[in-house]
C-alpha cells in the first residue's frame, strides 16, 4: 500500500511502540488512524536515542524496560495492516536494532507485515547503498531526513533516494514540542521542492493545530510525535486511545476552533 | 554469539577501517562533519598549523614525555625490561591534552567560539576546559552523574578553569550517556559549536583525526627506545576504553610486525553483561553506537548494555573502530584486567617506582605484571602510562581500605 496523504495537510503520527505496552500502542494507533492520521510511524525503542528529546527518550526507556523488541514492533505492524488496510505504516528506528536483527531478515519480515516505509534516523545517504538494496528488494520505501543545515547537493541526493515522502526537519535540534515553528522549515521545503515531486512532511516540534495549519501552507504533511507521546505519558492505558483521537481531530480543526477546544478541555 | 552481518560496503568509503567506522548520525550533523573534515584536511596540509601545534605541545603541554626505564619493577618481576611512556607527566595529567590542543586549534580556525565535550574520568573534560581557557572559548562539558560522583576532583578542576559541567542522569549516568547529551547539544547548536570529542570514536573524521593527534606518543616512543636500546620493543601495552591512548601508542609500530601490540580492556567485576567493559573476545559484537560501526556491548535485541569498571575512563560500551579492525586482522591483541587486578597494579607500581598511575593506566600495568615474568631478560616491554592517579585518590582510599592495603 503506497503512502499517500488524503487531505491537505496530511498527518503523520509517531508512536513509540511498547509505550506503555504493545497492546495499548495497538489501540492508540487504531484510534489515531480513525481520527485522521494518514501514516503511523511506529518507533522502535532504543536504549540510546541521541536524536530524541526527553519526552521520546523517556518513552523509549519505558518500552525497552517493558521488553519491546524490533520483532514485536513488526508483529504490531502486521496487526495494524490487517485491521486498517489503507493506512500508511512506517517503521522508525535507530540503526543498531535493525543491524542486530539482520537487515535482510528485517526487510523480509517488514514486507510480509505490510509495512510501507522505513526511516532510520542515523542512516545517511552515503552509508545507505547496502541498506537501499535490501529495502528496494522488499518494496519498502526508504524515507530519509533532510535538515536545515543540509546543503543543496545533499538535499538533491536525499530527494533522489527517498520514496514515499521526504521528512524535512523543521529546525536544528532534537525531537520535542516547541512554541513556534522557525523560518527554517519553510526555506528547507522550498529548497527540497526543486529536487523532488514526492510529498514533503515537516516534523520536529509540530504540536498544535496552529503548527499543522502553518505547515499546510508550504508542505504536504505534518509529523506529530512528542506531543502524542506526552499525552500517552500522562494518560492511563484505558484513556490514551481516546485522548489521542481527540487530540488528532483537534489538529485538523482550524486553529481558532482548536484553541477554543483546548480551553474547553 | 554475534548474529550481526557486516555491511558489504567496505571499500572506498572515507573513514573506514576495514568494515568499521563510517558515519551514522542524524542528518543535521552532516554539514558540520563535512566542514570539520575539510578544515582538518586543510590544516593538515598547512605548515603553520603544525608549527603552532608542535610549539604548544612542547612549551605548554610538556612534550616530549620521557620514556622511563622502570628498574625496580623490572628487577622484581624478573623478566622483560620494562619501560614506561610517561604521558602522566603531561599538563593536566594525561595524554588527553594532545588531542584537545589539536582540536582547539582547529575549532579556532573554523571560527567556533563555543566548545562542548563529554568526559568519563574527567581527564578529557579537564583538558578541554584547559584548552578553552587558553584560547578564550566558552566550554560546556557533559558528564554522567555517576562519573561526577566518582571523579569529584576533576569536576572541581573543570569549574575552576571556567567550564560549565552539566550532569547527565539518564541511562547508566556514565560516559555513553554523556556522549548522547553532547550529541543532542551539538545537533541543536551545530552552527556555532564545535564538539571536541575525546576519543577515537564517533563519526568520521573523529576516529582518524583524534588518532593523528595522538600519534606523537608512538612516534616519540619509537625514537626513544631505539636510542636507549638500539632496537624496537617486543611489545607495547596500553589500556583501551575508547582507545585513544592505545591507538596513539600503537600507530607508528603497525608496520613493525615483530612488535606485539596489546590492548587491555576493563574486565570489571565479572563476565556477565553489565559487569565489565570487554568489547572484544566474546564480550561484544559488531554494531552501531554514537555515529560509528564497531564492536559494541549489546543484548540480543540490539539494546546497548550497561557497563562497569572501577575506572570511569574505560567504562564504555563501544570501542574505536580502528581497534575493531586491528582486532579482526589480528595485528593487535586485546586482553582484559579486572578491577581487582588494576587496584593491585596501582599499589605495585606506587611501591616499586614511586608512581601512582591513573586507574585506566593501571589496567595496562596489570597486563605488564602478568606478561613480563613470562618473557626473557633481553626482551623489552613498553607500557603507555596514559595518566596519573591523583584524580583517583578518593576511589583508591575507599577500595583499597576494603582490601586491607
Amino acid at each position: 500500500m503506497p503512502i499517500r496523504f488524503a487531505s491537505k495537510p496530511g498527518l503523520v503520527a509517531y508512536l513509540t511502540a511498547g509505550d506503555p505496552d504493545l497492546s495499548t500502542t495497538r489501540e492508540i494507533a487504531l484510534s489515531a488512524i480513525d481520527a485522521g492520521a494518514d501514516v503511523i510511524e511506529l518507533g522502535v525503542p532504543f536504549s540510546d536515542p541521541l536524536a530524541d528529546g526527553p519526552v521520546i527518550q523517556r518513552a523509549s526507556e519505558r518500552a525497552v524496560a517493558g521488553g519491546t523488541r524490533l520483532v514485536d514492533v513488526l508483529e504490531l505492524a502486521a496487526e495494524l495492516r490487517v485491521a486498517r488496510p489503507s493506512a500508511g505504516l512506517v517503521i522508525f528506528s535507530y540503526y543498531n536494532p535493525v543491524l542486530r536483527f539482520g537487515i535482510e531478515k528485517f526487510c523480509e519480515t517488514a514486507e510480509k507485515a505490510g509495512v510501507d516505509g522505513v526511516l532510520v534516523t542515523d542512516m545517511i545517504v552515503e552509508e545507505a547503498d547496502d541498506y537501499l538494496v535490501h529495502l528496494r528488494r522488499h518494496h519498502l520505501a526508504p524515507i530519509f531526513l533532510a535538515a536545515p543545515t543540509s546543503p543543496d547537493e545533499r538535499l538533491k541526493k536525499i530527494a533522489e533516494v527517498s520514496e514515499g515522502f521526504v521528512y524535512a526537519i523543521s529546525r536544528t535540534g532534537i525531537t520535542g514540542a516547541q512554541k513556534n515553528l522557525t523560518a527554517d522549515a519553510g526555506q528547507l521545503v522550498r529548497r527540497l521542492r526543486s529536487y523532488t515531486n514526492l510529498p514533503i512532511a515537516v516534523g520536529f516540534g509540530v504540536s498544535t493545530a496552529e503548527h499543522v495549519a502553518a505547515v499546510g501552507e508550504f508542505a504536504d504533511a505534518a509529523v506529530v510525535g512528542s506531543a502524542l507521546v506526552a499525552i500517552i505519558e500522562k494518560s492511563t492505558s484505558e484513556e490514551a486511545p481516546s485522548s489521542i483521537a481527540r487530540f488528532i481531530r483537534g489538529l485538523r480543526e482550524s486553529p481558532s476552533l482548536a484553541g477554543a477546544a483546548a480551553l474547553a478541555r | 554469539m554475534s548474529t550481526t552481518t557486516l555491511p558489504t560496503q567496505t571499500v572506498n568509503i572515507p573513514g573506514r577501517f576495514g568494515a568499521y567506522g563510517g558515519r551514522y548520525v542524524p542528518e543535521t550533523l552532516m554539514a558540520a562533519l563535512e566542514e570539520l573534515e575539510l578544515a582538518y584536511a586543510v590544516a593538515q596540509a598547512d605548515p603553520a598549523f603544525h608549527l603552532e601545534l608542535d610549539s604548544l605541545l612542547r612549551d605548554y603541554a610538556g612534550r616530549p614525555t620521557p620514556l622511563y626505564f622502570a628498574t625496580r619493577l623490572t628487577e622484581e618481576l624478573g623478566g622483560a625490561r620494562i619501560y614506561l611512556k610517561r604521558e602522566d607527566l603531561l599538563h593536566t595529567g594525561a595524554h588527553k591534552i594532545n588531542n584537545c590542543i589539536g582540536q582547539g586549534l582547529l575549532a579556532r580556525r573554523m571560527g567556533k567560539k563555543r566548545i562542548i565535550a563529554e568526559t568519563g574520568a574527567g581527564q578529557h573534560g579537564v583538558a578541554t576546559a584547559t584548552v578553552c581557557a587558553l584560547f578564550g572559548m566558552e566550554c560546556v562539558v557533559y558528564m554522567g552523574e555517576e562519573d561526577m560522583r566518582r571523579q569529584e576532583l576533576n569536576v572541581y578542576r573543570m569549574r575552576l578553569l571556567g567550564a560549565e559541567v552539566r550532569g547527565v542522569n539518564s541511562g547508566s549516568r556514565t560516559l555513553k550517556d554523556a556522549i548522547n547529551e553532547a550529541m543532542r547539544d551539538w545537533v541543536t547548536n551545530v552552527r556555532t559549536t564545535h564538539y571536541l570529542l575525546g576519543s577515537v570514536l564517533g563519526a568520521h573524521p573523529y576516529p582518524t583525526m583524534v588518532r593523528d593527534f595522538h600519534r606523537v606518543i608512538s612516534k616519540e616512543m619509537r625514537g626513544q627506545i631505539l636510542e636507549k636500546e638500539g632496537r624496537l620493543p617486543n611489545a607495547v601495552i596500553a589500556c583501551v576504553g575508547g582507545g585513544s591512548n592505545a591507538i596513539g601508542a600503537f600507530y607508528e609500530f603497525l608496520g613493525d610486525e615483530n612488535v606485539r601490540l596489546i590492548g587491555v580492556e576493563a574486565g570489571g567485576r565479572g563476565t556477565t553483561l553489565g559487569a565489565h567493559a570487554v568489547r572484544f573476545n566474546g564480550g561484544g559484537s559488531p554494531g552501531v553506537l554514537q555515529g560509528t560501526f564497531s564492536y559494541v556491548l549489546q543484548d540480543e535485541a540490539g539494546q546497548i548494555a550497561l557497563t562497569h569498571s572501577v575506572s570511569a575512563g574505560l567504562d564504555y560500551a563501544s570501542v574505536g573502530p580502528e581497534h575493531a579492525a586491528l582486532h579482526d586482522s589480528g595485528r593487535a591483541e586485546y586482553v582484559s584486567a579486572s578491577d581487582a587486578d588494576a587496584l593491585d597494579a596501582t599499589v605495585r607500581l606506587a611501591r616499586t617506582e614511586g608512581i601512582i598511575p591513573a586507574l585506566e593506566s593501571a589496567h595496562a600495568i596489570a597486563e605488564c605484571l602478568r606478561v613480563a615474568p613470562t618473557l626473557g631478560r633481553h626482551e623489552i616491554l613498553v607500557v603507555n602510562l596514559s595518566g596519573r592517579g591523583d584524580k583517583d585518590i578518593g576511589i583508591l582510599s575507599r577500595e583499597l581500605k576494603l582490601q586491607g592495603a
